[in-house]
């Protein structure tokens, strides 16, 4: 079974998809929770047999696709991308099982499996085009999700996610049939294996262009500035489960695929191109949040924040090294923990109110004392505060990114600030002060369904907080081997300055200065 | 006095006319048939069609096992060459015509499956097109086409609706002008360099050097245009729209399939030594015209209303997209070509015969024409499996993997980037792009609308019979299955394209 847990990771799901439309609709919840639950089950598994010590891919499959295209289907999974599956695993359980009353729950469910599927072969594939087939695929349940169930705009949301990542995987596309193209000169096969594509060395004005074909598919996905105009829009028109695997798992593979394609495959152009990224980055931080603050709706406040840690992340994946790089993925993991608990919460006050809009509430603490608590817990843990989950990737992220530079790294840490404000002022808003609105007057409190979405995320949230090794420890490791790779593969001067060669001793010198005392 | 001349039946290798004669034969029998009894259901015409279809993709399978072991083989006075094209074309012909021909056993009633001479007709064009593939003889070329061509417009005025006789007598004129252009062309490269033939035609002009360059170019501007009309080709494409919105839906899905790949191989066989001459203008022109059509008929189809007629100006801008293969010319992109219009074929006929089984015999008052937006809205709730298949076709169109379009597109654009042509891949990524909207805007009204009027899902399925959903259950495995299906496809038809010197 070990040998092809990853293939029964990302089918089990697309199967019991299939069979749940035999199953009566009363009954459907059930079936789901009990369908993501062994899913989760299965990704624990999957975590419980990887061996902490390997740095390279395990679990490795592979069966030949369209051999004479250099096509495989091939798997396997490091410390980088086995956290994710399992977090994608834990919010499809935690999705369904905490699922309000929708209308259609049976299609929901169906789809929200399928979409199962397609996320863990995201970031379980090894093969360039596997991974295209899982990252477009992806786009189709979503569609459905926010189409179907979302509110007066959803169909030009929908089509606005759907057109717009659809557009950038195409150049993408291209990028990768270019890559293969450049394996094939090479070596006289095709191959589009990701293992194989990590062995060439390509010249740097290659480098070049394939970095920025594959960058519009990934930025568009992460969003990344000013591609991210269809998120907001997205994220306020789709269902709370929606949003929530939105920001959990789907805005992930961007940043992942940062990772996994962009830094190892071309690492001069990944050097070239670090100022920039990281000025867009910046922006992406301090514009988003300002304009989160000026944010009416409390979804939106929580649709752009979310996009503002997506731009630290961003920053830690281009420090290039292995403090940054092992801080942004663990805030992938933090940052789907906490938003995806954020959009959970902005769902329960909008079941029982139909409106997001702040104004509307007012002294909550008083009327729905635990909701206050656990949504006190997750703006913490949004804004960084020490001991939550947030805290550890961000701290290294930008100690990543200090080493290469000062100024902006600080830029980004007012960006934090401005994050601590307007979360701060959104609560203030909503939950302090007096009750002022009637309607607010005789809310019940969470109830048990929607607690058990919550609690297990609050436990997360606190627990990698404060002791992140058993997370960080993998991830470090294979953070590792992908930086070495990089500095071995850099060819100019400028990506083996910014790219550390972790083989050396790192030895800082602090130089003595001596004070010549005089000498009388 | 002439001595008598003696050519032995060997030499004349009359083999290689066995598969055109079947259905010939088929017709000729059809014919006789009624003749003897007239007034017999449909289904016995179906079935025989079907029979004789199978007999001729089995004559087709035994011609590749010949070209496998023998290579290419001349026969009939060297006016047939039965090449890896000629046989893979005949596939696609013959495989398609197997898929569309259940189609006519409707639930509704309709007027042109009531007359044998639909069949017959059908028969006879379907040999035109393999006569038309499996030649280099522009004689021949030409002869092929106008047989199936006058058949086709016979098919089309046979729906009996106003539009469908508009439909008809606008192909025939449209037509007609192409096949001028046709014998135009072919007259000054005779002219030129004496032959008919198209590999003597390229040898002649090699061997002088293209020293009359200004004549080739207006006789590749004639074949130019003639091919432009075949294929609806931007500015050549004015007909196509108004002729698939007259015919009915299953001819219109066979229309966008198959006379195309007939025209395609032709093309094929003819551009192919001038792309590689070096003369500029047609790379230029071609580069231009392919750009265009890809492009200018995705805008078309955004705007339209009518289902069917959207699905027109998508098959255009797939001809566009396919045609680049003609402009790169490598022998990558000349599989990529068939590949791409095998899982077309597959795609398209399968979305077609989705309309085609919601045909009404009445429009109802909502509906401004046959198979508008309007009508497809919130078919989930009434229809659901049919709404997942129409679904799932689209998304196939749209390229969205792993569905069978996408590994046709991967494999052109691939095509594209290994012969230098990185702009172009870039365009024709953006263009699928552009196109997904229009396929999105039918998912949208299926999936995420209500239904405009409440009804049962009956409208969906009114013609659906055992044969049809037979059909459509093809159709829909081949576009999910695709993917286990390429790498022996691209196999074979890279071997039997790279074989044939393409």
């Amino acid at each position: 079974m070990l040998d092809h847990i990853l293939s029964i990771l990302i089918f089990f799901p697309a199967i019991a998809a299939v069979f749940g439309f035999a199953v009566q609709k009363d009954s459907m919840r059930a079936y789901g929770v009990a369908v993501s639950a062994i899913e989760f089950a299965l990704a624990l598994f999957l975590w419980y047999a990887f061996d902490n010590s390997v740095s390279g891919m395990q679990f490795m499959e592979h069966l030949p696709l369209v051999p004479a295209f250099g096509i495989n289907y091939t798997l396997g999974v490091d410390g980088i991308s086995v956290f994710i599956i399992i977090l994608a695993a834990f919010f499809t359980l935690l999705g369904i099982g905490s699922l309000t009353d929708t209308p259609n729950v049976k299609y929901m469910i169906i789809t929200l499996l399928f979409l199962q599927m397609t996320m863990a072969g995201v970031f379980a594939a090894l093969d360039a085009i596997v991974f295209y087939v899982f990252w477009e695929l992806s786009l189709v349940p979503m569609l459905y999700i926010i189409g179907a169930w979302g509110g007066p705009l959803r169909i030009y949301a929908s089509i606005k996610f759907f057109l717009y990542t659809f557009a950038g995987s195409l150049v993408m596309l291209v990028g990768m049939l270019f890559m293969a193209y450049f394996y094939y000169q090479a070596t006289g096969y095709w191959s589009f294996a990701l293992l194989d594509w990590y062995r060439l060395v390509l010249p740097e004005t290659f480098q070049l262009w394939l970095f920025v074909a594959f960058f519009f598919g990934f930025a568009i996905k992460v969003p990344m500035f000013p591609f991210h105009t269809w998120l907001p829009y997205a994220h306020g028109q789709a269902p709370t489960i929606g949003s929530v695997i939105l920001a959990a798992i789907l805005l992930k593979m961007g940043t992942y695929a940062f990772v996994r394609f962009s830094l190892p495959l071309f690492p001069d152009a990944a050097a070239y191109f670090m100022m920039p990224i990281a000025i867009l980055a910046i922006i992406m931080v301090i514009y988003t949040a300002m304009v989160a603050y000026a944010q009416k709706d409390i979804k939106q406040v929580v649709a752009y924040s979310s996009i503002s840690h997506m731009g630290i992340i961003i920053l830690g994946t281009f420090a290039l090294n292995v403090e940054g790089i092992s801080g942004s993925i663990f805030l992938m993991l933090g940052h789907g923990v906490v938003a995806g608990a954020l959009f959970l919460l902005v769902g329960v006050i909008y079941d029982r109110r139909h409106t997001k809009l702040m104004s509307e509430f007012g002294g909550l603490a008083h009327v729905m004392p635990r909701y206050a608590t656990i949504f006190g817990i997750m703006m913490m843990a949004s804004v960084g505060l020490p001991l939550t989950i947030n805290f550890v990737g961000e701290f290294l992220s930008l100690l990543g990114f200090y080493q290469q530079s000062h100024i902006l790294t600080l830029l980004a840490g007012t960006g934090i600030i401005v994050g601590a404000i307007y979360m701060l002022a959104a609560y203030k808003k909503a939950f302090f002060g007096d009750v002022t609105n009637e309607k607010n007057k005789n809310l019940p409190d969470i109830n048990k369904r929607e607690l058990f979405g919550l609690i297990p995320l609050v436990i997360v949230a606190i627990w990698l907080g404060v002791y992140p090794k058993p997370v960080l420890g993998p991830i470090n490791k294979s953070v590792e081997s992908i930086v070495q790779l990089m500095h071995n593969k850099s060819q100019t001067e400028l990506a083996k300055s910014r790219i550390p060669d972790l083989t050396k001793e790192k030895v800082v010198v602090i130089k003595k200065t001596v004070i010549e005392e005089e000498v009388h | 006095m002439l001595s008598p001349i003696n050519i032995s039946m060997e030499s004349l290798n009359l083999m290689t006319l066995a598969p055109m004669l079947i259905p010939v034969v088929g017709a000729l029998l059809i014919l006789v048939i009624d003749i003897v009894k007239g007034g017999l259901h449909k289904s016995l015409y179906v079935v025989l069609s079907l029979l004789f279809l199978v007999m001729d993709f089995v004559a087709i399978a035994n011609a590749s096992g010949i070209f496998m072991t023998n290579g290419t083989t001349l026969g009939v006075f060297d006016v047939m060459l039965i090449d890896g094209l000629a046989i893979l074309a005949q596939f696609v012909i013959v495989g398609a015509s197997m898929l569309f021909i259940p189609l006519a056993m409707t639930h509704k009633r309709f007027h042109e499956f009531s007359y044998p001479e639909f069949f017959a007709l059908f028969l006879f064009m379907i040999a035109g097109f393999q006569f038309m593939v499996a030649t280099d003889n522009l004689i021949l070329v030409f002869v092929g086409l106008e047989t199936s061509s006058l058949a086709l417009y016979t098919l089309i005025a046979m729906h009996n609706r106003d539009k469908s006789f508009e439909a008809a007598v606008k192909y025939f004129t449209m037509g007609a002008l192409a096949a001028g252009f046709f014998s135009f062309g072919a007259m000054i490269f005779y002219a030129l360099t004496g032959s008919v033939e198209i590999n003597k035609i390229a040898l002649v002009l090699a061997a002088n050097g293209y020293a009359d360059i200004g004549f080739v170019l207006v006789g590749v501007a004639f074949f130019l245009a003639a091919f432009g009309f075949k294929l609806s080709l931007i500015p050549f494409h004015t007909w196509a729209p108004d002729v698939y919105e007259g015919a009915s839906a299953s001819m219109a899905g066979y229309m966008s399939i198959v006379p195309k790949i007939a025209a395609f191989v032709v093309a094929m066989r003819f551009f192919e030594f001038l792309v590689h001459s070096g003369i500029v203008w047609l790379d230029v022109v071609l580069y231009i015209v392919v750009v265009v059509t890809m492009t200018a008929s995705n805008m078309w189809a955004l705007v339209q209303t009518d289902v069917k007629r959207m699905l027109a100006y998508s098959s255009i801008s797939h001809a566009g997209f396919v045609m680049a293969a003609i402009l790169i010319g490598t022998t990558q992109a000349n599989s990529a070509l068939f590949l791409y219009w095998i899982l077309f074929s597959f795609t398209n006929l399968g979305s077609f015969s989705m309309l085609w089984m919601s045909r009404q015999k009445h429009l109802p008052d909502h509906q401004s024409s046959d198979h508008s937006y309007d009508k497809f809205a919130g078919m989930i709730k009434t229809a659901p499996v049919a709404a997942l298949i129409m679904g799932l076709f689209m998304l196939s169109l749209a390229g969205v993997p792993p569905f069978a379009l996408f590994w046709g597109k991967l494999y052109m654009i691939s095509s594209a980037v290994t012969g230098g042509y990185t702009i172009l891949a870039l365009i024709m990524a953006l263009n699928s792009a552009i196109a997904g909207y229009y396929y999105l805007k039918l998912i949208v009204y299926m999936f995420m609308k209500e239904p405009v009027v409440a009804n049962g899902g009956e409208v969906y399925v009114t013609n659906a019979t055992l044969a049809l959903k037979t059909i459509i259950g093809i159709a829909a495995m081949g576009t999910i299955f695709a993917f286990v299906a390429i790498n022996p496809l691209l196999e074979f038809i890279t071997a039997f394209v790279y074989n044939s010197g393409y």
